[in-house]
């Protein structure tokens, strides 16, 4: 029929899993990692931590595991974008400071209602994302230089909002609620359920209907588990949640998934969906994988460079409103410090190739994770921020290693 | 015996700046027949050919598709009218798959999300009219393809788009013996598809293997267009070199037509 192999329809059952099996390993070989460095550093470093601090274990430890890391990860997400073009934005830590600012000064000081304030904060910085991404496509500066200056600038951009690095307080419940309140339990595990009983729909219409059409399908055995293992995690992570987390639960109770894990993983899908499934998404990885190849094939590379560098920032002000929702207030250093090296680390943690045309929305939450893991833990073990700094530090340089090794063991295997 | 060109050129001029590349240049391509394009460095089948596809406005001359006088005034133009040129450097995506490459900037979409689904089978079904078995997966990226096969992508992407003529810059240029055989026998396919082909190529081998006529450009003009049934392996190095050949090839220096 085809010239493609098709050795199992879907139909058989062990051999069709030691195919899929075969093929991975295969692919990890050929240094294609994929997400396997981010997840055995993630069991490593829970284990050592877990045995050296029982107190990392704790589910009140494992829901603060989430807010700790949440904005780190959703500006690793919008990061992911102008990675993947092989291009960086040193900036996006202090953009999300400027739209956190912007956030702050509205809500508490011009009294705005908090959804108003939220689409001016998404929309200052979606602006930022247009100006740099022109400045680096239009004008052709290196994106390096753009967004380190552009770090520089927002820097004191969020002093001026500030008035000079005062602190503004977040009174508005809404916003306060998304990194500080909980989902009801009974919800968490309706959305568990209802999200995996959609996956696995999902798989199994797609590969029904590519076996209808004679093309090579996963197989049902593959799905099964696959939704099997988005089952055990989903549900094993609700589980933990929904204990009882307070030192005092007469007093106050506190359980129940905290609503910034939904946020997230909306975010997750919504650029899962656009990066994997329309022509924009598959137009990044072009322009990233080869550039003149993009422009030749029609594609308009300026806009596709400008947009993602939309996206990032764009991403970077949700994640200032979710710093800032976290601290419930607004101050100079939000967004800053570590935030960006944290951001970048994140995405080049969970397998995002920093030479571009690699990594996925995924990746900055597997990488988000190991960064909050190291975070929390090392705080735990009580080491002193200086510590924490340089820990991070070389993480992030390992990775950046990994993905430079294996992007030449790529290049000798001819995988790419 | 052959039909009427689908694609010709007359009087073609093309300079850049001070410097004059083509001078007067005359070229047909038939439809079902490989048309071999020779030169020197320099010769100027790059610029023809880049002037075929609309990547550079020719100065002055006469564009003919189908009989019929067109005007291409860009890449976009001359696809339209069912012109692709395989590039030597491919312009394949290493990052991306062999089905995502051949739909690159002309996915095929249901709504907003992309068709798969249609675009496999698309990719399958135009493989398999070139005959082509050397890919065993059409969802393996393009780096992990050798030369050939690589090559095999590029061209089929140019197949894909129900092309009538079809351009390739030297494609085995960077090919082993096996696999410039490869592609070459899928070159002869083209044409006996009911394509017309240009190839361009230093290697007279190749030349000879597969090209029904020969173009051959010295110094920016045509020398001569001849069938290749009717002239000697040293008669097609002459006219590359010296840009004439008995009674072949450019009467002076100055460029008249044989």
């Amino acid at each position: 029929m085809t010239t493609t192999t098709v050795p199992e329809k879907g139909t058989t059952g062990a051999p069709a899993i030691g195919a899929h099996a075969r093929d991975y390993v295969e692919r990890v070989r050929g240094g294609d990692l994929g997400a396997l460095p981010a997840v055995i550093g993630l069991v490593v470093l829970c284990a050592a931590f877990s045995v050296l601090r029982p107190a990392f274990l704790s589910p009140i430890n494992f829901a603060n595991l989430f807010t700790q890391g949440a904005a780190v990860a959703v500006i690793a997400m919008g990061l992911i974008f102008v990675l993947l073009l092989g291009e960086i934005d040193l900036s996006a830590g202090f953009a999300s400071g400027v739209c956190a600012a912007v956030l702050g000064v509205l809500l508490t000081n011009e009294g705005w209602p908090w959804y108003a304030a939220v689409l001016a904060a998404m929309a200052t910085g979606a602006v930022i994302g247009l100006v740099l991404g022109t400045l680096v496509a239009k004008l052709g500066i290196p994106s390096f230089v753009v967004t380190l200056a552009a770090f520089l600038a927002f820097q004191g951009v969020v002093l001026l909002l500030l008035k000079e690095g005062t602190n503004i307080s977040i009174r508005d419940e809404t916003i306060l609620a998304v990194a500080n309140k909980n989902m009801p339990p009974a919800l968490g595990w309706g959305c568990a359920a209802a999200g995996v009983l959609i996956y696995a729909a999902l798989q199994v219409v797609q590969a029904r209907r590519r076996a209808a059409r004679g093309l090579p399908a996963t197989p049902m055995p593959m799905i099964a588990f696959r939704v099997g293992a988005l089952a055990v995690i989903s549900g094993a992570a609700v589980f933990v949640l929904n204990l009882e987390r307070s030192r005092n639960a007469a007093l106050v109770s506190l359980k129940g998934v905290p609503i910034v894990v939904p946020v997230i993983v909306v975010l997750l899908l919504v650029w899962t969906f656009v990066l994997r499934r329309t022509a924009y998404g598959r137009h990044i990885y072009a322009v990233g994988g080869n550039a003149e190849a993009a422009r030749r094939a029609g594609i308009d590379v300026d806009r596709i460079r400008i947009s993602a560098f939309v996206v990032c920032s764009f991403m970077a002000s949700i994640g200032g409103i979710i710093a800032a929702s976290r601290a419930n207030s607004v101050d100079p250093n939000t967004g800053g410090s570590n935030v960006l090296l944290f951001a970048v680390g994140a995405a080049v943690i969970g397998g995002t190739s920093l030479f571009g045309g690699k990594g996925r929305a995924l990746d900055a939450l597997l990488g988000g994770a190991v960064v909050a893991v190291i975070e929390n833990g090392m705080g735990l073990m009580g080491y002193a921020a200086g510590v924490k700094y340089a820990v991070t530090g070389c993480v992030l340089l390992l990775a950046a290693g990994v993905d430079a090794l294996s992007r030449k063991r790529a290049a000798a295997t001819g995988r790419g | 015996m052959s039909q009427a060109p689908v694609l010709e050129l007359r009087g073609i001029d093309k300079s850049f700046g001070p410097v004059q590349v083509l001078h007067d240049v005359a070229f047909s391509v038939h439809p079902g027949e490989v048309t071999a394009l020779v030169g020197d460095n320099g010769a100027g089948k790059s610029t023809l050919v880049k002037c075929i596809g609309g990547i550079h406005p020719i100065d002055s001359g006469e564009y003919f598709f189908e009989g019929e006088k067109v005007h291409v005034g860009g890449p976009r133009d001359a696809a339209a009218l069912g012109v692709e040129i395989v590039y030597q450097d491919l312009a394949l995506c290493d990052n991306l798959d062999i089905v995502q490459n051949m739909f690159l900037g002309r996915e095929r979409r249901s709504g907003l999300v992309l068709d798969e689904a249609t675009m496999e089978e698309l990719a399958a079904r135009t493989l398999e009219s070139l005959s082509v078995r050397t890919v065993t997966s059409l969802r393996q990226r393009v780096s992990s393809l050798s030369g050939g096969q690589r090559q095999t992508v590029a061209i089929a992407k140019a197949v894909l788009w129900n092309s009538k003529v079809v351009i390739l810059d030297e494609p085995t240029a960077a090919l082993g013996v096996a696999q410039t055989a490869q592609v070459l026998d899928l070159v002869r396919r083209l044409a006996d598809k009911g394509l017309a082909v240009v190839l361009i190529s230093h290697n007279m081998n190749d030349v000879f293997a597969v090209s029904d006529r020969i173009a051959a450009l010295y110094l920016g003009r045509m020398a001569a267009q001849v069938k290749t049934s009717e002239v000697t392996h040293s008669q097609v190095v002459e006219l590359i070199t010296a840009g004439r050949s008995g009674e072949l090839g450019l009467q002076n220096g100055n460029g008249a037509t044989p």
